[in-house]
């Protein structure tokens, strides 16, 4: 009989429990408290506070906001409509209509959404007069950004609605609000975008509003965004944009004192205007589709290349430092470097020398003989090639090389510096030695970098050991900037290592047979490295790295220029007329300029696509 | 013999159907309340969530009709063929189902969807129902009761790795039937133990559960050593070796988790566990529910007076969180009387199911029983803020067809078998 009667009894317990806790529910607890948001009679409206200006480090406005009117909809309210009329009115179609309505219907029948978003000040006087006639729908103020300087889109980004998973991630956003997608407006958000207020009022039983609920006891005000400085030189960037024209690459220019990034250039560009407005998605899909110049890959931040020679330095540097070489050690290079018996086991070598040369003529000449050799000894210091690549790729990442910088950029990549396990996974027998992996001394083997890290590198050789986390924000009002990018980072290198290699570097411009010497401005000492990447898909990359004045450096700067044959005929000239500009304010080199301003390598790109 | 053929609704038990017809009904009136759409012309719109549950409720009629017409010893012969059928079906959908949030629990007809998991628990009813009938099944044996439980465990585990955990759930509700027609106590014991082992190492992961386990282990092999010697002399292989099986459990439930699951079957168990914060989502829900049904006082808002529910403050309140318009519109004294109806309900079927000659039918119609039963806890538990938040229908009231389908079959079957308890099987 205990058998038989369990799941009854069990049945009866559980409706009994049941019906208890509704009575706890229902009639003695006070759950449903007066909350407003749960309360159907009372209408939340939303006020929003103005996004935050932008300024570049001298104060110039480069992102502001323009007046924009929504459509927005409260689909329970929507009452049978003219919709002929009304779709004319807003310059929809009919299918358009209705496919909005079941997605506003989808979110919220009760909650405001965005009908249309920014409608145009001509439309919106002519919705003004007449949009009373269709219930359930209002106009909703809200601004939009403007830019008053067509230039660095990838540096200040774009803000764009929010959909339904980051709604989901974070409910402060309600569909057909405005969130910052790319950019300084992504990584600052919170700080521009401040905090919507919200109003609630009162309805009586016909709908009609009877004043704010509660006297306004649950309102809160809006607080307005805050203003941000860039540390961006919008002339520099505009001046750097314009003398990339027709020409893909990247350029990173930094303030080595501070870290603080002066111009962050990626080509092709485009104007940022471009994201504003009804034809946002349109503009948007066009750039995000052209998958051959690519627009919205920052190049200066996301674009991986090998260094190739301004590698050179680091090579210097570490040998150096591990006391392989020192600065009179001399190397001969005969038009390479042998580095085993094998036919193939040379690397060739333009330096045109051929007599012993020391680490300045080295550097100068840009020998990949005396480099290979001087990286050689690193790895061979030690008993397996294993812990050489480790301590040699400890020295190289403490360059921030290797790795994401971790600064307030929105994107970015690691970029690549090998150690042992690296070459273990390479050749999984373990049974490797140094010279398979020499083509890192040149800067081409498997190092890769980023434009911002070479960049940040060279800042690092201008500090003489140590760079600050380059960053974009160089100031926002009220609001201190983060400890992180004022604390300097030191590299394993001790800094009396670094006064010859930079003399080799200012020689590189200064000395009439140095790789850019063609590239010299008369009165300021600049210090650079020339940089030809080898480009498995096509004509070679152009590099160029440089600081100046050579003492108290103001600038450092990284120019890549994509399929630009080699580091002298493109990247080295913009490279220095753009210390210039920044240092003197003008530049006294018109030719230079003028073939910078026009010369374009579309053919070389053109032809690459032709391979494809 | 005359009636039997001249007239299909003969010695059906019209207690069952009434009872059915007023489940459906209330049902549909709460569906109503959420879904209608104010100033829609037309009386019953048919492109609306309520007017297409109207559509699966008049099609489920010739589904019963269909039902009855069926010789009743049929079910019982095909049973086994039936249960291997819904089996494949369950398998397919690995290959052609169709993920609605997150589930490939779904073949889709075009716009039309039917969830399979829905009619396997008839199937497997039946399966068991013709198991634990058989003249040589003895539930005493190890043998057989292997078989049930092997019976039980593969649309169970198909089901979970939809994933729908829920759904799988109601499963367990045969351990009450299978206790009924004699399985030993031991293994509601049993049971219950690993139950809350595979909730523990969840919520608190393998090395707690298992430090946890090792401490009870030791306290109870104390309690052995110093006081009851010897039956630790006799017994200690035993004793280690539950513990070594309990140790083995927990170890294989983190394993399970962590290295064969894919992260959107643990998302769910998280969300069940509670361990995932999601206030947006989850979280959310139960709080609106529980906020709803409290505004409800004790007679509610009255029909389509719910501010809440016609607010939209729950969201799929025409699903799983139906008996929030109860709460609202109905009060307390509407639930009461719900819960009171259902209670009857599973109450006349036990009763039923005790007055059949045939086995088969008495087996049968405990399943369904606990069935609806376990339906009934886990959803009305959740809704109310008692149990955790497990996505199941709550029968005849949830909006969708298949679930519609899947009770008024699993009902049926039984007053098919139970109308023909007078005639030789
Ligand atoms: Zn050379």
């Amino acid at each position: 009989m205990k058998r038989i009667g369990l799941l009854s009894f069990i049945i009866i317990i559980t409706s009994f429990v049941f019906i208890v806790r509704l009575f706890f529910l229902q009639i003695l607890s006070n759950e449903y408290n007066q909350n407003p948001f749960n309360n159907s009679a009372v209408k939340v409206t939303y006020d929003y506070p103005e996004r935050g200006y932008i300024y570049d480090r001298n104060g110039i406005l480069m992102v502001a906001n323009q007046l924009s009117y929504d459509i927005m909809i409260i689909p329970r309210e929507v009452k049978p409509l003219d919709t002929l009329e009304f779709c004319n009115l807003l310059k929809i179609t009919k299918e358009d209509f209705l496919k909005k309505f079941e997605r506003a219907k989808r979110y919220s029948t009760r909650i405001p959404s965005t009908f249309v978003a920014q409608v145009s000040k001509s439309d919106f006087a002519a919705l003004q007069e007449k949009l009373y006639k269709f219930k359930g729908f209002y106009i909703q103020k809200r601004s939009l950004r403007e830019y008053p300087i067509k230039s660095a889109p990838n540096v200040l980004g774009y803000i764009s609605e929010v959909n339904e998973g980051m709604i989901a991630k974070n409910p402060y956003y309600q569909l057909g609000e405005l969130i910052g997608t790319a950019g300084i407006e992504k990584t600052y958000e919170e700080t521009l975008r401040g905090k919507k207020g919200i109003k609630f009022i009162q309805r009586d039983r016909f709908n009609k509003e009877i004043g704010s609920y509660k006297n306004g006891a649950y309102d809160t005000l809006p607080i307005p965004g805050h203003d941000i400085t860039l540390t961006i030189d919008s002339k520099l960037q505009q001046y750097g944009e314009a003398l990339m024209a027709n020409k893909r690459g990247g350029i990173v220019a930094i303030e080595p004192s501070t870290g603080e990034i002066l111009a962050l250039i990626s080509m092709p560009t485009y104007d940022p205007n471009l994201m504003v407005g009804r034809e946002r998605s349109a503009n948007f899909t066009k750039l995000y589709l052209d998958s051959v110049s690519r627009p919205l890959l920052d190049r200066g931040l996301q674009a991986q290349y090998p260094p190739g020679s301004p590698f050179k330095i680091i090579s210097a540097l570490t040998a150096l430092q591990e006391g392989v070489i020192t600065t009179t050690s001399t190397t001969t290079c005969h038009h390479g470097y042998r580095y085993g018996s094998g036919a193939g086991s040379i690397m060739r070598c333009h330096c045109g020398t051929g007599y012993p040369i020391d680490l300045n003529i080295a550097i100068y000449r840009s020998c990949n003989s005396y480099f290979a050799n001087a990286y050689r000894k690193v790895i061979e210091k030690y008993k397996k090639p294993y812990d050489g690549m480790n301590v040699w790729n400890k020295h190289v990442e403490s360059f921030g090389l290797g790795n994401y910088l971790n600064n307030d950029l929105s994107v970015g990549q690691k970029g690549n510096v090998p150690d042992g396990d690296y070459y273990n996974r390479v050749y999984p027998n373990g049974r490797w030695r140094s010279t398979a992996t020499i083509s890192n001394a040149i800067g081409q083997g498997e190092v890769l970098t980023t434009p911002i890290q070479l960049a940040n590198m060279t800042a690092t050789v201008a500090n003489r050991g140590f760079y600050y986390t380059p960053h974009i924000a160089k100031h926002i009002d009220g609001v201190p900037l983060d400890k992180k990018f004022t604390i300097p980072n030191y590299t394993t290198i001790d800094k009396k290592h670094f006064e010859p290699v930079i003399e080799g570097l200012f020689a590189v411009v200064e000395n009439p047979s140095g790789t850019a010497h063609w590239s010299r401005v008369p009165g300021i000492e600049i210090c650079g490295k020339t940089g030809t990447a080898e480009n498995p898909h096509g004509q070679d990359h152009s590099i160029f790295i440089a600081f100046a004045p050579k003492d108290n450096p103001k600038i450092a700067i990284a120019v890549f220029v994509e399929n630009g044959y080699w580091g002298s005929r493109w990247a080295g000239p913009i490279a220095t007329l753009m210390i210039e500009k920044y240092l003197t304010g003008k530049t006294d080199r018109p030719l230079v300029e003028e073939r910078m301003f026009t010369g374009s390598i579309q053919d070389e790109y053109d032809k690459q696509l032709l391979k494809k | 013999m005359r009636s039997k053929k001249m007239n299909i609704f003969h010695g059906i038990d019209w207690v069952l159907v009434l009872l059915y017809l007023i489940l459906i009904f209330i049902g549909w009136l709460n569906i109503y309340s959420t879904t209608f759409i104010e100033d829609d012309t037309a009386l019953i719109n048919l492109s609306t969530e309520y007017g297409k549950q109207l559509i699966w409720i008049g099609l489920s009629f010739p589904l019963i009709i269909f039902i009855l017409l069926i010789d009743a010893k049929l079910y019982e012969k095909y049973a086994s063929i039936i249960y291997v059928v819904s089996l494949f079906f369950l398998a397919g959908l690995f290959i052609l189902g169709k993920n609605i949030n997150g589930a490939t629990s779904w073949y889709d007809f075009g716009g039309f969807s039917l969830q399979p998991s829905e009619f396997a628990k008839a199937a497997t009813a039946l399966a068991i129902a013709k198991l634990v009938s058989d003249k040589l099944f003895n539930l005493k044996k190890f043998n057989t009761q292997l078989q049930a439980f092997v019976i039980l465990f593969l649309p169970a585990v198909l089901i979970t790795l939809q994933p729908d955990p829920g759904s799988a759930l109601v499963y367990t509700a045969f351990i009450f039937v299978l206790y009924r027609e004699g399985l030993p106590v031991y293994y509601i014991t049993v049971g219950f133990i690993a139950a809350f082992l595979f909730v523990i190492t969840l919520y608190f992961g393998f090395l707690y559960t298992w430090l946890g386990s090792l401490l009870v282990f030791a306290l109870i092999l104390m309690y052995f050593i110093f006081y009851r010697k010897k039956a630790f002399k006799n017994g200690w292989i035993k004793i280690v070796g539950i513990y070594l099986v309990a140790a083995l459990f927990i170890f294989s439930v983190d394993l399970v988790f962590n290295h064969v699951f894919e992260q959107r079957h643990r998302d769910r168990f998280n969300i069940v566990l509670g361990k995932t914060a999601d206030t947006k989502n989850i979280g959310y829900n139960t709080n609106q529910a529980i906020t709803t049904i409290a505004s409800g006082g004790f007679t509610g808002k009255g029909f389509l007076d719910g501010e809440r529910t016609q607010g939209d403050f729950v969201p799929e309140n025409q699903t799983d969180y139906i008996f929030t318009i109860v709460g609202e519109e109905w009060g307390f004294l509407g639930s009461t009387i719900v819960i009171v109806i259902f209670t009857f309900f599973f109450l006349r079927i036990i009763q039923i199911a005790e007055r059949q000659k045939s086995k088969f039918a008495r087996v049968y119609g405990h399943s369904i029983a606990a069935i609806f039963f376990m339906h009934f806890t886990i959803n009305i538990g959740m809704v109310i803020g008692l149990l955790p938040t497990i996505g199941i229908p709550l029968p005849f009231f949830s909006y969708g067809g298949s679930a519609l389908w899947g009770f008024t079959v699993l009902l049926f079957i039984f007053i098919r078998l139970d109308a023909n308890r007078s005639y030789e099987w």
